[in-house]
Formats: structure tokens, sequence, C-alpha cells
């Protein structure tokens, strides 16, 4: 049935991207602008046919795809879903993205999928589980992915290791490559009291083969604390743009991502984020 | 119906759809223009999952504590109100007796 | 001290239930506030993706109504897969036994033709036959003939006016839906799903073209009165028609 008829885009490019809006299709086909890439969530093109899947079709043809799951759950308890997994390999294979990648988090647990990405403990345990369920994912769709770096909320008193720790220990054992998140790393180090530019610095960056920004809003917890949300419904702030920076620097370019899935702006505004990254890019690269 | 009556009917059809249709047909070629334009008002979804979040902790849960009435349109839509509220709404017999009462 | 997603399952979907153990913030403490994030981040989107789904049962009931209710549904019936376009396959049932919404009858029947709306838009792509292709079989053949419809095509019946009630709530100046039974052709022509009034016994003519009835079998099961010619021409209107197969 569907098959991408053009050679593929291999790998995506060290430019900005923007995280793909049906209602930015005549925009993005009329004037990228700094925009080079797009991202999908996967779960939104797993219908069998209609507008969704001929825009993608559409749009593949033209800009490097990178297909980013959001329902796998990766991190959960119970074994992975085999339709889904089968879902992710059908789209995987005619699409044939420029990159994949998923979350370390959970959401579905007793068959529940509870829409959302949910935090894990690191231990030795919920480690070896994680390592199979991406070797699993591997296997199926033939193709090393990405995993990414959650926004936390809270933490787990069994926790035995530092996130650092656990994502290094699944590189070295899965292969996969990593999407570092740099708004989930501020939101993080700000919810849970660390510092974030120590985070990018003890980073593996060498496999970092994406980099996600975003806007998050501000709340408190019960005690006055600062809580932050990663909600994906604003500009991104000048802390984690400094923070950005700093990661292009140590790491040098790569693909990053503007993620605005919620109060999406006008394209003008997505394009202008992405202009801010481009210049990033261009600065730390000259 | 006779059988051949009734194959005539379907000929008499099949012409009176024809020529009433000529001009709207839609080819696949055709198809591909308009993917980027969703009409209107109509449903367009796949609501964005997995990264959605209100922005806020504050979560105001109903839990089963009903108060609220329907206060859209419905409240202008002037069919039977099925007031005795026993029938299971909806049934062909219940709007029957509501059309002919 | 392990916290299961068992029990974090369990926390998620029932507020009345304590945060689970286990759980902190950064110094140690429980972690309150902070598992409400999640509470509420399941809680919205999947409150958004029901309104998403079905805007004309919300503007029915109103907003802070539809709110309210998805919150019990969502809490009742959590999707059981994680692709959302899906979610909500439960919720026309639902409304069927949901106490505060026993005065609208015709809501289960709204909701419904919502529901095949979006599948609709979601359907598998087909290539609708030329329309002359009906022609190239003679008529007798023809009603031996079996018609083959595309996936993106759905049938509701009701009791009520349930195309009208969609018109007034989607299409300004809309006239007010009188109370009579309705039956609704959903087709997708191009990407946009279309929902059109049958005429009598078009969703009994199309009932038995769905169980790969004949056109002559399906043309008795339709009875006195119904219009073919209107209802072919709204089905090649809507390029529902994928095929017309001879034999069994």
């Amino acid at each position: 049935m569907l098959d991408a008829t053009n050679r593929p885009f291999e790998s995506l490019p060290n430019r900005p991207g923007v995280g793909y809006k049906p209602q930015h299709y005549s925009d993005i086909l009329a004037n990228s602008g700094s925009v080079d890439w797009l991202e999908i969530h996967a779960e939104n093109y797993m219908g069998d046919g209609g507008r969704p899947i001929a825009q993608l079709r559409h749009l593949a043809e033209r800009f490097p795809v990178s297909v980013h799951g959001v329902g796998l759950s990766i991190g959960g308890e119970a074994p992975l879903d085999t339709d889904h997994l089968a879902r992710l390999k059908h789209l995987i294979a005619w699409l044939k993205p420029a990159s994949f990648s998923e979350h370390l988090a959970w959401s579905t647990h007793d068959s529940h999928f509870l829409n959302d990405l949910l935090p894990l403990p690191y231990t030795a345990q919920t480690l070896d589980r994680v390592v199979r369920h991406i070797d699993q994912v591997q296997a199926a769709v033939g193709r090393r992915m990405l995993l990414e770096n959650p926004s936390t909320y809270l933490a787990f008193a069994e926790t035995e290791m530092s996130e650092i720790e656990f994502l290094s220990a699944i590189v070295a054992r899965t292969g996969c490559g990593l999407l570092l998140d740099v708004n989930n790393v501020f939101v993080s180090a700000t919810n849970q009291q660390t510092d974030p530019v120590s985070y990018i610095n003890d980073f593996p960056v060498d496999h970092v083969g994406e980099i996600h920004l975003g806007g998050h809003d501000e709340d408190s917890d019960d005690h006055g604390a600062p809580l932050l949300i990663d909600s994906h419904g604003r500009e991104i702030v000048d802390p984690v743009w400094t923070l950005y920076a700093h990661t292009i620097e140590r790491a040098g370019p790569r693909p990053t991502l503007i993620e605005w899935d919620n109060d999406v702006p006008d394209w003008a505004t997505l394009e202008s984020q992405a202009a801010r990254a481009d210049r990033i890019l261009t600065k730390i690269s000259a | 119906m006779s059988q051949h009556v009734k194959t005539l009917a379907v000929a008499g059809a099949v012409a009176a759809a024809l020529s009433a249709q000529f001009a709207t047909v839609v080819h696949a070629q055709e198809q591909e223009k308009c993917f980027g334009v969703a009409l209107a008002g109509k449903n367009d979804c796949a609501a964005g999952p997995g990264t959605t979040c209100a922005g806020t902790s504050k979560v105001d849960y109903q839990g089963n504590a009903w108060s609220l009435v329907p206060t859209g349109t419905c409240t202008t839509m002037e069919l039977p109100a099925m007031a005795d509220g026993t029938a299971r709404q909806g049934s062909l017999e219940a709007l029957d007796r509501d059309m002919a009462g | 001290m392990t916290t299961g997603q068992t029990d974090f399952t369990r926390a998620i979907l029932d507020p009345d239930l304590a945060v689970p153990p286990g759980l902190i913030d950064p110094q140690g403490r429980p972690a309150g506030k902070r598992f409400a994030v999640y509470r509420n981040n399941v809680a919205v989107s999947l409150t958004e993706a029901l309104e998403t789904a079905f805007p004309v049962v919300r503007k029915l009931v109103g907003d802070e109504f539809f709110k309210a209710m998805a919150g019990v549904f969502l809490r009742q019936h959590p999707p059981v897969s994680a692709l959302m376009m899906h979610y909500g396959a439960e919720f026309p049932d639902f409304l069927e036994t949901f106490p505060p919404t026993q005065s609208i009858g015709y809501l289960p029947d709204v909701a419904r033709l919502e529901q095949a709306l979006r599948r609709s838009y979601h359907a598998a792509d087909a290539s609708p036959i030329a329309p002359e292709a009906l022609q190239d079989l003679p008529p007798d053949r023809l009603m031996a003939a079996r018609i083959e419809l595309a996936p993106a095509v759905f049938v509701i019946r009701s009791p009520w006016p349930v195309h009208a009630l969609w018109l007034a709530n989607t299409v300004d100046g809309a006239p007010k839906p009188q109370m009579r039974p309705e039956d609704v052709l959903v087709t997708r022509p191009r990407f946009d799903p279309s929902p059109a009034l049958l005429g009598p016994g078009a969703a009994d003519f199309l009932a038995a073209i769905e169980k790969r009835g004949t056109l002559s079998e399906a043309l008795d099961a339709a009875g006195d009165g119904f219009d073919l010619g209107a209802l072919l021409g709204q089905l090649l209107a809507g390029g529902a028609i994928t095929g017309i197969s001879e034999g069994t």
C-alpha cells in the first residue's frame, strides 16, 4: 500500500526543525523559513488512511521527518503492547523516517493507556526492564532508536542511581542513541533542585542524535518551591536558550526541534523560535 | 414488484443518478490537491497525545457530585422532553407515542 | 520501599486515593501536589481528546457540563490503546446510562454520528469507481451483482432527527430540528467526512449491501418508497462505491 517513492532522507540535518501541526501545512510548503525538518507524533499517524497520512506522505517527500513515539510505554512494568509495536513497525517501514525516538517513561499499565509520560525510579531492576524493552523495539523496527530524558515533577524514594547514570547504562547495553530535551533538563533540575548546567556537562553528548526545546509553565509545590510544568504551550524561556547554547558549545551542532503542542501559534511565531535556534547553531558552528 | 419491473427500475435509477453526477466525480489526482485544507467545522481530529498538559497542577476533581445541568444548545432544541423519564428514551415506540400525542 | 505502577495508576485515576508512598519531593517529603501534576495531565489530556472528538455533543450540553462529564467518563473508561484517534468509542453507550443526560434522549445518537465521522476521517483510502461503471453491466446482471463500499462509509440509524441536530450545531442558519426519525449516510469524498440524510428504505438497502447481498436482494430489503436513483447519487457523490462484483 503506502510506500515512499522517492529516496528517503537518511538522517536529520544539524539544523532547526519543528513539531508538525496540520494547521501549518500550507505555510510550511509555501515558505518553511529556518525550518529544515519536521517531527510527528507516531500515534497520530497510525490510522488506516485519510488526510493525516496523505499529508505526511507529501511532506516526507520534501522534508526529513522524525518519528517521535509517545505511547510505547518503554518504562512500563508490563510487557510492551505488541499491537502497538506492530503499528510502529508499519509506520517506520513505509515512511522510512530520518529518525525515530521514544521516551524514558511509561504510560500503559494493566491495559490502561494514561496519555501522559509517567516517571519511573532509576534502579537496577528498572534498568534491566528498560534495556529489555529497547532491545525489543530496536529489533522490531529494525533500526536504532533515540531515548529522550523526561521532565519529572517528583522523585522515587527507591531510586539508586542518577538519571545520567541510568541513561548511560542504557546506551552502553542497547546501543540506542539519546534525544536530549534541554527544556526537560531545565524543568527537572528546577523541580528536583539540582543544577541543569552540571547535568548538561555530565551528559553523554556523543550519543545525542537530536535536541528538543519547548516552553514550560511555572507553578509551585505544597511548600512553595518552584514547580515547572512541561506544557509545550508557549515560547522557550531565556534560561533554556542559554542552556541550549551551552549544550551546543559542548556537543557541537545537532538537529534541534522546537516543540509547541498546546495553544499552537501561527506559523510566523513558531518559525521565529526555529530562527532563534538557527542563530545559535550558526554562531557556534562558525 | 416483479423481477422485470425491478430491473427496469434499476436501469432508470442508474441513468438518473449518472445524469445528476457527472460534474461531481472526484478522481484520485484531484484528491491530492486538497489534503492541506480541512473544511471548517469538519472533524479534523487527531488529538495530539503524550505531551499534552494543562500547565497547572490545580485540578477540579468533579467526582460524582453532580449538580450540573446541560446549558448548551440542547436547551433550544425543542424535541420531546420525555418528561416521564421511565421508558428508554429514543426507542421507536416512545417516538411514535410522542409524535402521535 | 518500591512504588509499583499498579498503585500509581489507581491513584492517577482515583483522586480520592492517597498519593502512593515512596513518591517524594527533593527534601524527601511526600510528593503531594507534585503527584497531582500527573493526575491533572492525564485528566486534562483525555478530556481534550473527548472535546475534539465530540464537538457537537459538547455544544449541546455546554462546555462546563461536558468537561465534568468527561471527567467521569475517562475514569470509568480509560483508553485501551495509545491511539487517541480511537478514544471515546464507549462514549455513546456511556451517554445512554449517565443519569444527568437522561433528559436528552438524542444525545447518544449524536455521539454515534460524531464517532462515525471520526472513524470515517481515519478510515483506509479507497478508489471510487467511475460512475459510468454502473452502466457497464446490463441491468439484469447488475441486479445480480454486489456493490462494494469504501471503508470510510458509515450509516447511522436513529429515531431522532440526528442529521438535523448535527447541522443545527455545525452550520450557521441551519433550521431548527423537527421531531422525526433520521438515517444518516457518512461518506468521505476527498478527505472530509460528510453526513447526508438518507431517504426511506435507504438504510435497509445499505444494510443488505453491507451483508454482501446482491442489488436485487438489497432492493427487496429496502421495500416500497425507496428511491434507488437518489441513493446512488449520494453514494457516487461521496465516492462511496469502490467496486461492483459479479458472482459470489
